[in-house]
C-alpha cells in the first residue's frame, strides 16, 4: 500500500511556499527583508522555488545598520546575484549622517533599524513585507500571526490582530496600512538548519566555527569594531567561535564552538541548552518585554 | 522521480482548551519542560520571575504567558503557538485561552488542529466550558478529543473521581458524534502522567499524555478524497527557454492529482486534462495534499487566481447560494441584510446575508430557531447570496474547501469563520 505523507520538513516547505504565493497573488507591492541571516536566506530559497521557472516577482530589502559583519555583506551581494533578485538597501548610517537618527550611547544600532525600515516601506509603498520571524524565537512572537497587520506607523497591536483560521490568510488592509508576513512562523531553529542541510543552501561563513579575536561583555563574546568595542577594561582573546544569529556587530554575540560542518552545527543546536536569542542577542535582554515593546514600535 | 513517502518525522497539530484556573498554562509549561523543550536560559528567566512574584519554585505557566498584559493579569489573551518534538514526532500546539468570551480563540486554534486537548479540574469535573470547548472543536472538524483530568493530586489521586469525570465526558463526546476520546488522570503541577508515568495512579493503565500524543493517527489519506486545488498564482516566465510555460501554482487542498487526470475548472465548469505537475524539486507524476505544486493543463483554458481545479465528475456544484455555520470572531454583529465579503479558497466575492436561521447553544449543544443578529462568540447558521458563484464543499466532508471567512468589506477585518453545509450533489 502506498502511504502519501509529507515529512515535517516537506510540510513546512509546502506551507512556506503557499504563504509566499498568497502574498504574491493577493498584494500589489511585496518586498522580502533580507539580512543575510539564515532565516532570510531560507525565505529567499523558498521564494525562488515558489515561482520557478519564473523569477521571484518582488525585490529584497536590506536594512543596513552600518555595523554588519563584512562576511555577511559579501554573502548578501553574492546571494542576490545568484537568486537573481533586485536588492534595495535602507541605511541606518545615512539616517545618522543626515541627523534623522542619533547614535545610542551604547553604540547598539539594532533598535535604530525601525525608522529606516518604515521609511523604506512608505517611500516604496510596500504593502507586504516578508520577515523571517519564527514563533519559537521569543514568547511575544509566539502570538504573532502569519499575516500581521501594521498601522501607518508600522505598529503592532496584539489586541487588533485578526484571527487566522485554516490556511485562509486575510491580506486586506486600508490605505497606509501594511502587512508583515512570516512564512517561517512554524519552523524551529533546528528545522531551519535541517532544511539548509537538505537543500545545500550556502550560508555566511560566520555561522561555522572559526578563530576570531573577541572580548567578553555581558556574558557574550563580541567582535571588536568601530562601533565601540573593546573598552579599556575589556581584553581581546583569540577563540574558536561561531555565530548562531547574524545581526548588528554591537549586539550579536558568538558562542564557543568547534562545529565546522553543517552536521556538526545541527548536532550542536540539538543539544544546546540556551535559546539562540538568549545566547547571542543583547537586544532581547533589555527588559522582560523587550521584544514585545520593539514589535509594537514597528520592529519585526 | 516521485517520492510518495518520507515518513521519518511527522507533524501533529493540536489545540488546548480549558476554563480559567484549570491549570492549562501549567500543563503546557509542564509538557514543554518535561520533553526538554525549555532551554536553560528561558527556565532561569521563569524562575527569576516566579521568585519576584513570591512563588516557591518555577511557575511553569509563565513559560506561555507571552504578553505583558497577560503576565500582569495572570491570564492568557491570545492563541499562542508552541513547538516541541520527540524522536518520533514534532508538535505544533495552539494554546488557546479559556474565558467564555474567547470561544473565538478556541475556534481559531481548532481550525488547524487534528486533536483537541480539553482540560478539567478534577475537583470540578465537566463544567459548561468543557462542553463548549468540546463542541467548538468538534464543529471545527477535530476528530480526536483528549480529556486531561488535571489536579488529581488535589483529590488524592482517587480513581472513582477520575472515572466519574471520564464517563460524563464520554457522554458529551458521544452526543457530539466523536468516537475517539481518551481521558487521562494527571497533575500538571507535579508532572504525573504528563510525560512520565505517575506512581500515584496504579489503577490507571492508559497512556500518559505524551504517549497519547505520539500515538494518535495523523492526517487523512489523500487517496480517499477527491482533488481540490485552489489556484493561487499563474506562473508565466516569458523567457525564451520557457516561452509558452503557464503554470497554475497552488497547494493541493484535498486528494491526489496525477498527470493525465481529467479535471474541471470552477466556477467556469470547463474540463481539461493535467499535462504536467511541477513540484518544488522538479517534475512529478502525482501530487497530494498538502503539497505545494504547479499544474500545467493540456488546453489553453482561461484559469486565474481564485479558480478551483477539481477532479472531473467529483466537483462541488458552483452556486450563488451558500449556507453555513459561522462563529462570529469580531465585535461587529452579523445580521440579515448585511453586506460582507466571502473568502473561500483563493477567491473573494461580495455577498449579502439573506437570513440567520438558528443559533447553537454550546452548553446544551442544541440548535434553536433564531433570526436576530449573531454577536461575537455566537455560533449560528445563516444563508448568503453571493455576487459570483463558488464551488463550496460540505465542511464535514472536506475541511479546507468547506471552510470560508466573512470579511468586513470596508475595514478588511475578519468577521466570522464559516463552515459550509452542503447537501451532497455533484456536477461535471
Amino acid at each position: 500500500m502506498t502511504t502519501r505523507r509529507l515529512s515535517q520538513l516537506d510540510a513546512l516547505e509546502a506551507e512556506g511556499v503557499h504563504i509566499i504565493r498568497e502574498v504574491a497573488g493577493e498584494l500589489e507591492r511585496p518586498v522580502l527583508l533580507f539580512s543575510g541571516g539564515k532565516d532570510s536566506v531560507v525565505m529567499l530559497h523558498l521564494a525562488a522555488k515558489a515561482f520557478a521557472p519564473a523569477a521571484i516577482p518582488f525585490p529584497v530589502l536590506h536594512v543596513d545598520t552600518g555595523h554588519n559583519f563584512p562576511e555577511v555583506i559579501a554573502y548578501r551581494d553574492a546571494a542576490v546575484e545568484s537568486y537573481g533578485v533586485r536588492l534595495l538597501v535602507a541605511s541606518v548610517q545615512d539616517f545618522i549622517d543626515s541627523g534623522r537618527l542619533r547614535e545610542r550611547p551604547d553604540g547598539t544600532r539594532n533598535p535604530l533599524q525601525t525608522f529606516p525600515l518604515l521609511d523604506a516601506i512608505e517611500s516604496h509603498r510596500f504593502d507586504a513585507v516578508f520577515g523571517g520571524g519564527r514563533r519559537d524565537e521569543e514568547k511575544a512572537r509566539a502570538k504573532e500571526r502569519v499575516f500581521s497587520l501594521r498601522d501607518e506607523f508600522g505598529q503592532w497591536d496584539p489586541r487588533r490582530q485578526r484571527p487566522e483560521l485554516w490556511d485562509l490568510y486575510n491580506g486586506r488592509h486600508r490605505a497606509g496600512e501594511h502587512l508583515r508576513v512570516f512564512p517561517l512562523s512554524n519552523w524551529t531553529e533546528l528545522d531551519i538548519w535541517e532544511y539548509v542541510a537538505r537543500e545545500g543552501i550556502a550560508l555566511p561563513e560566520i555561522y561555522y566555527a572559526h578563530e576570531r579575536d573577541v572580548f567578553l561583555r555581558d556574558g557574550m563574546w563580541l567582535t571588536p569594531g568601530e562601533w565601540g568595542g573593546p573598552r579599556d577594561h575589556e581584553t581581546l582573546e583569540r577563540r574558536l567561535i561561531r555565530y548562531r544569529t547574524v545581526g548588528d556587530m554591537s549586539c550579536t554575540g558568538a558562542v564557543d564552538s568547534s562545529a565546522v560542518t553543517i552536521r556538526e552545527v545541527i548536532d550542536e543546536v540539538a543539544v544546546s541548552t540556551i535559546t539562540e536569542r538568549g545566547a547571542t542577542r543583547a537586544d532581547d535582554r533589555l527588559t522582560e518585554a523587550a521584544m514585545e515593546d520593539r514589535k509594537r514600535e514597528g520592529y519585526f | 522521480m516521485t517520492v510518495l513517502t518520507s515518513t521519518t518525522h511527522e507533524l501533529l497539530r493540536f489545540a488546548t482548551a480549558g476554563s480559567v484556573d484549570d491549570g492549562k498554562s501549567t500543563l503546557v509549561g509542564r509538557l514543554l519542560h518535561d520533553t526538554k523543550s525549555i532551554l536553560a536560559d528561558t527556565l532561569a528567566a521563569v524562575e527569576r520571575a516566579s521568585l519576584a512574584k513570591g512563588f516557591e519554585g518555577a511557575d511553569l505557566a509563565l513559560l506561555t504567558d507571552g504578553l505583558r498584559a497577560e503576565r500582569e493579569q495572570g491570564i492568557t489573551i491570545d492563541v499562542a503557538y508552541r513547538y516541541f518534538s520527540t524522536p518520533n514526532r514534532s508538535f505544533v500546539l495552539a494554546d488557546t485561552p479559556g474565558h467564555v468570551e474567547y470561544t473565538r480563540n478556541m475556534v481559531t486554534g481548532a481550525s488547524t488542529a487534528e486533536l483537541a486537548l480539553v482540560l478539567v479540574d478534577a475537583r470540578h469535573g465537566v463544567v459548561e466550558q468543557t462542553r463548549r470547548h468540546a463542541a467548538a472543536a468538534t464543529l471545527l472538524g477535530v476528530r480526536h478529543l483528549a480529556l486531561a483530568v488535571n489536579k488529581m493530586d488535589l483529590v488524592g489521586f482517587d480513581a472513582s473521581v477520575f472515572r466519574a469525570i471520564r464517563d460524563e465526558f464520554a457522554g458529551v463526546a458521544a452526543s457530539l458524534g466523536v468516537d475517539d476520546v481518551v481521558a487521562i488522570p494527571l497533575s500538571a503541577l507535579q508532572g504525573d502522567n504528563v510525560v512520565d508515568r505517575s506512581a500515584h495512579t496504579q489503577w490507571y493503565d492508559g497512556p500518559t499524555l505524551l504517549e497519547h500524543l505520539e500515538a494518535v493517527p495523523v492526517g487523512e489519506d489523500p487517496a480517499l478524497e477527491p482533488l481540490r486545488f485552489p489556484v493561487q498564482y499563474v506562473i508565466r516566465p516569458q523567457t525564451d527557454a520557457h516561452h509558452d510555460h503557464r503554470g497554475y501554482a497552488g497547494r493541493v487542498a484535498h486528494g491526489v492529482v496525477r498527470v493525465g487526470d481529467p479535471v474541471v475548472v470552477l466556477p467556469s465548469g470547463r474540463t481539461t486534462t493535467v499535462a504536467a505537475i511541477d513540484g518544488l524539486d522538479g517534475p512529478l507524476d502525482e501530487a497530494f495534499a498538502p503539497q505545494s505544486v504547479s499544474l500545467r493543463l493540456t488546453d489553453d483554458v482561461d484559469v486565474s487566481r481564485g479558480d478551483l481545479i477539481a477532479a472531473a465528475g467529483e466537483a462541488a456544484a458552483a452556486s450563488q447560494d451558500l449556507e453555513g455555520d459561522v462563529c462570529v470572531l469580531s465585535d461587529r454583529a452579523i445580521a440579515a441584510g448585511d453586506r460582507v465579503l466571502v473568502r473561500h479558497g483563493t477567491r473573494t466575492v461580495r455577498a449579502k446575508v439573506v437570513a440567520v436561521s438558528s443559533r447553537l447553544d454550546l452548553t446544551s449543544l442544541e440548535s434553536s430557531a433564531y433570526d436576530g443578529a449573531l454577536r461575537v462568540n455566537d455560533i449560528g447558521r445563516l444563508t448568503l447570496r453571493l455576487a459570483e458563484p463558488l464551488a463550496v464543499d460540505d465542511y464535514t466532508r472536506l475541511r479546507r474547501t468547506g471552510a470560508f471567512l466573512l470579511v468586513d468589506d470596508q475595514e478588511g477585518s475578519t468577521l466570522a469563520a464559516g463552515m459550509a453545509v452542503v447537501a451532497r450533489c455533484h456536477q461535471g
